[in-house]
């Protein structure tokens, strides 16, 4: 699933991947501000996520959670 | 956006929250107000006093504090590639939020990083304030929970997001032109305190130092007092929160080896004794700071990355902040001001209703 939190500060962001977590459906996260991909890799490692980063543009970077 | 960032770690963060606490004590010590030696919100209203927009004599003073935190944190978001001018997320409404926020605060008489000064202190009026702080934020995690968000903001130009953080240079720039001239309560067009918690400050440049330091340090940790509270009740997430637990343990040791540790309820620096207000001003307080996204230092912090959505927040805790004494909603030594009670309701009633109107799910 992709779920898109541009334009969005926090707790939103995390709010959003946050109900997916429990899950192991894959999750694509787009963020574009550090303190949202921050908290989103520091949620995804405490539920046991594999998480890799790709940048989609100069300000936009893709988080791929991977059980 | 850069990928490594070791203050992003719970060690990062314990390390912010440590410089944060020592250096509000050193501050204190160098001639800060008790149990103030930072203070977002009463340091706003001493700047907001400094430039005119109140006329209560004994909190006026152009704050380096705050200058320094915009400033500090504008350098590190530059050299980290992390300024992004973004805004346009209900504007008004933050600045309506920016409002109720200082005028909660200043019933209690703190923001909520002195309020763990005051605690830190022995200030046990405080308790009333903390539990306070939690109960606001408790209830903006209601809304949380059900959609609530004041909208996407969007990319703006470079210069809208250089505007709060010049604004902030101009002011320094003006402090630096007129400094406090010694037994004048004016020098050019700024305002100085010649006696009461406005006139008690450490070195100009000291404090500006300090500040720059801990912008810098904060703009890296994303430390926000609210957001440890927040994060605790909704994901029982403890990162933010040992930010805050560290700042509290280097001020309690500060004040413990410097003699600055007085437990009791009575006769407190800058702080009055009823309970009930201490407590519900900062229910007001908590809450229009969660519906706003962070503390009064995190919004700072937030303005220096070129957040002008944060930069209108802080814009309306400096007007909150001369308006609280322009209308006699603040708070003293001596106790709740004629319309505290009034201010600390209203703004109450204002925030359930931004919530409210701003929830996604019924």
């Amino acid at each position: 699933m992709l779920i898109d939190t541009r334009g969005l500060s926090c707790p939103q962001p995390l709010l959003m991947v946050y109900p997916h977590l429990s899950g192991s459906e894959a999750i694509d996260v787009l963020v574009d501000n550090a303190t949202s991909r921050e908290n989103i890799t520091r949620a995804a490692h405490k539920n046991g996520w594999n998480v890799t980063e790709q940048a989609e543009s100069e300000d936009v970077i893709r988080l791929e959670l991977r059980k | 956006m850069k990928a490594s960032n070791p203050f992003a770690t719970n060690i990062g963060i314990i390390v912010v929250g440590l410089v944060i606490g020592a250096a509000a004590i050193l501050l204190q010590k160098m001639g800060n107000p008790g149990n103030m030696g930072i203070c977002v919100a009463c340091f706003e209203r001493d700047l907001a006093g400094g430039l005119g927009l109140h006329r209560a004599a004994i909190v006026q003073y152009i704050r380096p504090e705050i200058i320094g935190f915009v400033l500090g944190s504008l350098c590190m978001a530059l050299a980290f590639g992390e300024f992004r001018p973004r805004g346009g997320s209900s504007p008004i409404t933050r600045f309506i939020l920016g409002i109720i926020a200082a005028m909660g605060a200043l019933v209690f008489l703190g923001c909520p990083w002195r309020t763990i000064l005051r605690l830190a202190g022995g200030d046990w009026n405080a308790l009333l304030g903390i539990a306070g702080l939690i109960t606001g934020i408790a209830i903006g995690t209601v809304f949380f929970r059900r959609g609530y968000t004041l909208g996407s903001s969007v990319k703006q130009s470079a210069l809208t997001g250089w505007m709060f953080p010049l604004l902030m240079a101009g002011i320094l720039v003006l402090a630096l032109a007129f400094p406090q001239i010694s037994g004048q309560p004016q020098s050019g067009p700024l305002f100085y305190s010649q006696k009461g918690p406005g006139s008690m400050h450490a070195p100009f440049l000291i404090s500006f130092g300090a500040a720059l330091v801990i912008g810098a340090l904060a703009q890296r940790s994303r430390f926000c007092t609210m957001g440890a509270f927040r994060d605790l009740i909704l994901f029982r997430y403890t990162h933010l929160f040992l930010g805050v637990l560290a700042m509290f343990a280097a001020a309690l040791a500060g004040n413990l080896l410097l003699g600055g540790f007085h437990p009791g309820f009575a006769n407190q620096p800058i702080a009055h004794t009823d309970g009930l207000w201490n407590f519900c001003g900062m229910v007001t307080a908590g809450l229009a700071f969660a519906l706003a996204g962070g503390c009064p230092g995190r919004q700072l912090f937030m303005s220096g990355e070129g957040d002008s959505d944060a930069a209108i927040f802080a814009l309306g805790m400096l007007a909150g902040a001369a308006m609280a004494h322009n209308l006699g909603t603040a708070s003293s030594g001596a106790g709740i001001g004629a319309y505290g009670i009034h201010a600390t309701v209203i703004g109450f009633a204002v925030c359930l209703l931004i919530g409210v109107c701003h929830c996604k799910k019924a």
